[in-house]
């Protein structure tokens, strides 16, 4: 249970960061929290040759949030973007991201990259069609939208030599409600299936439209569009979930568990929906 | 190619030099390289919590952070916790509450709880227990570890 040897680097600003990261290419591997990779170190399922360790470089400990949304710098703590509390379904989500003792050292990129299917971050970052920024040595940075970030399970477009330096979350409409349930064997634990609901109202406070992603049934986040029709839910995600069975629950229960969040996120997000709307109309 | 690292960590109020390799584990450099075993290794794969220890006053897993990254910060470990006048008001209240019986996840908690009721000086039983969800007790079945930090705040209220 300790890390195989590697060669650490520790470069001071974001330009010598890529420029270590172009050298190493598919050999190395960036660490920011560490609360997913060190795990996978000590257990031997990774073992890079170089550890690009980017926790000195504080440009990217940035929380930046505007009238379009939220960018998250890749140094961005779990707790801290949480306590910024500068967006309602990214909160909703880091409550359910592993212990608070985890969340002060993991960061919301590092989520993002290391891309478990049944993380909470990919998901949000899938309902709100966020993007990530991903730098390399001597290019400009590319954004890739979540529906083309995540491909498969641990698997993003994150090339070799490329650091992830930021994610957007887009602001949400007005009218807008979120929530995000989910259910673990133990708290803190992955989830066996979870969603999470955007849900916007038009000006006769009905649903407008409806946003799903549910983790744990896939390679990746699955996003439901519901558009208007949001008592669909629980049926409109077992249509289209198709999860696997392993030693924590089978296939069957994973897509029953599926379609029953997916209804209580939905009428959740409803009701807070409504709840912001008076809200809104009062201010 | 895997070169060694001087570092320097200031533990417990005071700077300690450590040459390390970059795959060194905190936790193992706080018990191997300085000699400090009140930090406890249980999973290490940060699932137990025994080795949580306070970065800069916050609650981290030893064990999830390389020594080379945490290089020239403040680390306080259970043998830091305690101050001139005897136990601190977090470990005598884990004392008289009986919230241990074997004791080797007994350094993560206090480490966890310290930091817990700095933050938050007078917690719910709800905040408690999901303060210290990242630390697992096979002993007490937890209800005595609540009471304890329910009594901490009281003498870390009777003492300010």
């Amino acid at each position: 249970m300790k890390p195989p040897p590697f060669s650490h680097h520790a470069p001071r600003d974001l330009g010598e960061a890529l420029e270590v990261l172009a050298g190493a290419g598919p050999r190395g591997k960036v660490l920011a929290g560490g609360q997913s990779l060190i795990p996978m170190l000590n257990m031997r399922l990774a073992a890079p040759e170089h550890v690009i360790d980017i926790n000195r470089l504080e440009e990217l400990d940035t929380v930046e949030a505007g009238p379009d949304g939220v960018t998250v710098g890749a140094l961005a703590r779990h707790a801290r973007v949480a306590r910024a509390g500068v967006h309602p379904l990214l909160g909703q989500a880091l409550r359910l991201v592993a212990h608070p003792v985890i969340r002060n050292r993991g960061t919301v990129v590092g989520s993002l990259v290391h891309a478990d299917p049944a993380a909470e971050l990919p998901a949000a970052l899938a309902v709100l069609g966020g993007s990530v920024r991903l730098a390399r040595a001597g290019a400009a940075p590319r954004d890739v939208a979540a529906a083309e970030f995540f491909t498969g399970p641990m698997e993003s477009a994150l090339r070799p030599g490329e650091l992830a330096v930021s994610a957007r979350f887009p602001a949400l409409p007005p009218r807008t409600g979120t929530a995000f349930t989910e259910v673990s064997r133990r708290h803190g634990d992955y989830a066996l299936a979870g969603v999470c609901a955007v849900v916007t109202l038009d000006d006769d406070l009905r649903v407008a439209s409806a946003r799903l992603a549910c983790i744990g049934v896939g390679p990746v986040p699955l996003v439901v569009d519901l558009g208007a029709d949001w008592k669909r839910a629980a049926d409109a995600v077992r249509e289209r979930a198709e999860p696997d069975g392993d030693v924590h629950a089978t296939a069957a229960y994973r897509l029953h568990l599926a379609g029953v969040l997916a209804r209580r996120a939905v009428e959740q997000a409803v009701e807070r929906a409504i709840g912001r709307a008076a809200r809104e109309a009062a201010a | 190619m895997t070169a060694e690292h001087e570092i320097t960590l200031v533990v417990n109020g005071a700077a300690r030099r450590a040459r390390v390799p970059g795959r060194r584990l905190l936790s193992d450099c706080l018990r191997h390289d300085l000699g400090l075993t009140g930090t406890h290794v249980g999973c290490e794969h940060g699932v137990c919590g025994c080795c949580t220890v306070l970065l800069d006053g916050e609650p981290v897993r030893s064990c999830l952070t390389l020594a080379v990254t945490v290089d020239g910060r403040e680390i306080t470990t259970v043998e830091g916790l305690a101050g001139p006048g005897g136990l601190s008001p977090v470990q005598r209240a884990f004392a008289e509450c009986h919230a241990l019986q074997c004791g080797f996840c007994t350094p993560g908690f206090l480490c966890t709880v310290t930091a817990l009721l700095r933050e938050r000086p007078a917690p719910t039983d709800e905040e408690i227990r999901e303060g210290i969800s990242g630390n697992l007790c096979r002993c007490t079945g937890y209800q005595n570890i609540v009471k304890a930090v329910h009594r901490a705040a009281e003498l870390l209220a009777e003492e300010s």
